[in-house]
């Protein structure tokens, strides 16, 4: 029993001062269990901080904290861990658990955990807490899901359970929000360490265990041999520790496969022990469970497809087709609003603020629409369940390219943002699948992309429908991401050739019982990442867009006063019409200005692809986000016009060439496009792929991929269609 | 550590069947693991010795397929190449 009184929390054995700091701070809880055994619901009911409940397996990937109010004057600090199935992390987002909990020294030490446990799987649950027992962790038993649980007909005697597990145990349904504040109480008393030991390593072992326990001076065995199975991945290990263990486990000949196979198999017939003596199950239904007809239908070998090709499409044309119309009045309102000021003031500032902040702020509020029908649409498809039967219907035809079934998830999200879907490719376990997987996402069309796509292809494909249901401009933006698609499906297959595999990849993984999505969940999911984009985005966009109008409405020393002046003395020698003179007078001044003096510059390098300097300032712009492409040709081209110039279209459309012809011709817009989808323009994704693979190898080989891809590509279109 | 049977070349070919064999909709008791790295990630989720295990589907290509694990507990995706290495009892 050395080890359960060693376990006490250390505040408590400190000197009086320590006690009285220890008082002051709110008790540190942290979540653990199963995936899909309802945390996340849990997390919200105690912290009342609403964030993504996901039925996919690893959708909280991030450690996510919360403070919880457990009664009117004590407070806890709610860490929210990643689902697993055992203390032995497979996936990086596991690893966050072992981190937190070998080193009792860290900062966030909990003070004890609250296990869910999903009461239909008693058994499998169990395993994950009779380590976390062992580990001399306080713990509450949340058993979760009783009303399904007592609809299967499983009685659990609890009191007997109680005892068994040494723990307090608080029937619960956490979507409901039963049993939470039985479980509030709980928590607010404070917990000693169980007092039963589910398993021990055996006599063979503990020469071993023991060796590792004395040096780190550690508080119980089963810690120290988890210390001999993982001691490679802890991350507090100094390299002289890891080298020490290392020689020990050598020393004794420790098969840690084996080893840890034999725990498992003893936990479950201790466990299979307890649930004897615990638990009866009535089976009331006979029939087939819900879900489990569900998927007869959703993944059927011809209608899983085509239902998965359905949804696929529906988003599409939502994005496109529905989301037009308010788009249209938010267009419209911009619009009105710029002319208004500009018929009823005058002057240089209100010229900033029609021509620079108001066309950079229409271009971030117009694509509000859109975002939050592509975010609306993945939330509820992850809320459904649905989204992990996805994975089970692309797996054999994603494997061919390198990738897994669990790559779709990433690639999808992709659509939304790169930056979460790279951090969204932690849960896949095998390295060179993830490697893969991060390097091939931003291929696929984010949704910061729709702004540049709408405008092009809304520019050149007429608005008609195709083949009597589809609008041809769906289709458009449909070929779009496809190529998108493809591209990044290729280069994973090139990657897949190249890249030499350190281990194996593995697929299992356990089915979600569908449910209906939870509206308010969805809603503050769209809520959320529209406020990100206006936030985040939306002020990037805006100081773009008024540099721009700076650098685009003046010039170096005298340049424009003499250019104009010549124009003028033109006009009157050709006799021009007033409209006219504005429009070459606002033409020749943009060209001497700072921003065309640098678009100029880097001319000669994309005129291959069709493009003239307004473009290339554009180009620049955008290399640090894509999105800002359109506020700032909608700068570049209001700059100078008529205060009734209406919408960004009508500007682009009114725009000439050399010979009075429109500039945007099928050839630049097609070409602009297919540059759009390949080119890497966005730092935030660069910076999360250096995040998450630790190297810049990796962020470098996307750059200049990319970029060489989508030069090639434009190229080629360009002068193909010219 | 019975459970790992590591030379499947001691029982005869023909006797070896696996969660992989099975017909859609039978089932069948585990027996043991084969392959000890793919045998811990199957341990944590449920595939235990003694436990029953029936196929209740299969992805449109084949591959995964859906086991579901004791009496109608819960389903699992697992690829057939995994599936393989869960030997059942005869």
């Amino acid at each position: 029993m050395a080890a359960t009184a060693s376990k006490l929390a250390p505040k408590e054995m400190g000197d009086g001062q320590q006690v009285a700091t220890a008082a002051l701070r709110p008790l540190r809880i942290a979540l653990i269990g199963n995936p899909n055994s309802g945390k996340t619901s849990l997390f919200n009911q105690l912290t009342g901080l609403n964030q993504k409940v996901g039925n996919f397996p690893g959708v909280t990937v991030d450690r996510k904290t919360g403070v919880a109010q457990l009664t009117a004057t004590q407070r806890a600090e709610i860490i929210d861990l990643p689902g697993t199935y055992s203390l032995y992390p497979k996936s990086l987002d596991e690893k966050v658990i072992t981190d937190l909990l070998y080193d009792k020294a860290a900062d966030n030490y909990p003070d004890f955990v609250v296990v869910t446990v999903d009461a239909n799987n008693l058994r499998r649950s169990l395993l994950l807490f009779t380590q976390l027992g062992d580990l001399g962790l306080p713990a509450v038993l949340a058993l979760n899901m009783m009303d399904v649980a007592e609809r299967h007909g499983i009685n659990i005697d609890l009191p007997a359970l109680e005892l068994e597990l040494g723990v307090p145990i608080i029937p619960m349904n956490a979507r409901k929000g039963i049993g939470v504040a039985a479980l509030k109480i709980v928590m607010a008393q404070r917990l000693d360490a169980p007092p039963v030991r589910f398993w021990e390593p055996d006599d063979k072992m503990l020469p071993l265990v023991r060796q590792i326990r004395y040096y780190f001076n550690l508080h119980n065995d089963y810690l120290a041999l988890h210390y001999a199975q993982q001691y490679r991945q802890i991350g507090f290990l100094s390299a002289d520790e890891k080298d020490h263990i290392q020689e020990l486990t050598q020393k004794a000949g420790f098969d840690a496969t084996a080893a840890q196979a034999a725990e498992t198999i003893a936990r479950y017939s201790r466990i299979n022990e307890i649930l004897l003596e615990t638990v009866t199950v009535v089976r009331t239904e006979k029939r087939e469970p819900v879900s489990n007809r569900i998927d007869k239908v959703l993944t059927h070998r011809v209608g899983g497809y085509l239902i998965f090709l359905g949804i696929l499409f529906l988003l599409f044309q939502a994005i496109f087709a529905w989301a037009q119309y308010p788009m249209d009045w938010i267009d419209q309102g911009i619009s009105a609003l710029s002319a208004t000021i500009q018929t009823n003031f005058h002057g240089p500032l209100v010229r900033l603020l029609t021509e620079g902040v108001l066309a950079g702020l229409g271009g971030v509020l117009i694509f509000i629409p859109q975002i939050a029908l592509l975010f609306g649409f993945l939330a509820v498809l992850e809320e459904t369940g649905y989204m992990a039967r996805v994975t089970f219907l692309m797996d054999k035809l994603m494997r061919p390219f390198g990738l897994s079934g669990k790559s779709v998830v990433p690639l999808i999200s992709g659509l939304a943002c790169a930056v979460p879907a790279i951090m969204g490719a932690r849960t896949i376990e095998s390295w060179k699948d993830r490697m893969i997987t991060i390097f091939v996402t931003p291929l696929m069309s984010c949704s910061a992309r729709i702004p540049v796509y709408t405008v092009l292809v809304a520019l050149v494909v007429p608005d008609q429908a195709a083949w009597g249901v589809f609008n041809l401009r769906g289709v458009a933006l449909m070929s779009l991401y496809l190529l998108g698609l493809f591209s990044a499906l290729g280069s994973a297959w090139v990657l897949k050739t190249v890249l030499k595999a350190r281990e194996r990849s593995y697929f299992i993984m356990e089915f979600p019982v569908y449910q209906w999505p939870r509206w308010k969940n969805v809603g503050l999911t769209i809520y959320q990442k529209v406020r990100a984009f206006v936030l985040q985005a939306g002020q990037v966009i805006v100081a773009i867009s008024v540099l721009l109008w700076v650098l685009a409405s003046y010039g170096p020393g005298q340049q424009q006063a003499t250019a104009e002046a010549q124009v003028r003395q033109q006009a009157t020698a050709q006799q021009w019409d007033a409209p006219e003179v504005n429009r070459r007078v606002a033409s020749v001044r943009l060209e001497t200005s700072y921003a065309g003096k640098f678009g100029h510059l880097i001319e000669p390098a994309i005129r291959p692809l069709g493009y003239d300097w307004k473009i290339g300032i554009a180009l620049l712009t955008s290399f640090a986000a894509r999105e800002v492409f359109v506020g700032t040709i909608s700068t570049i081209y209001s700059v100078g016009q008529d205060a009734d110039m209406g919408t960004l279209q009508q500007k682009l459309s009114a725009e000439r060439d050399a010979a009075g012809q429109p500039f945007f011709t099928p050839a630049r817009a097609f070409s602009l496009l297919v540059f759009y989808v390949f080119a890497m323009q966005c730092m935030s994704t660069l910076a999360v792929t250096y995040r998450e693979t630790k190297s810049w190898r990796w962020p470098l080989a996307q750059l200049l991929y990319m970029t060489g891809l989508a030069y090639a590509a434009a190229f080629v279109v360009y002068q193909v269609l010219a | 550590m019975s459970i790992f049977r590591r030379s499947p070349q001691v029982s005869p070919v023909a006797a070896r069947r696996t969660a992989k064999d099975l017909r859609l909709g039978e089932s069948g008791t585990i027996c043991c693991l084969e392959d000890p790295e793919m045998a811990l990630k199957l341990l944590e989720m449920g595939c235990v010795p003694g436990v029953k295990v029936r196929l209740s589907g299969r992805a449109p290509l084949g591959d995964p397929l859906m086991l579901v694990l004791g009496d109608q507990e819960y389903t699992l995706s697992v690829r057939a190449s995994e599936a393989a290495t869960i030997l059942l009892k005869e």
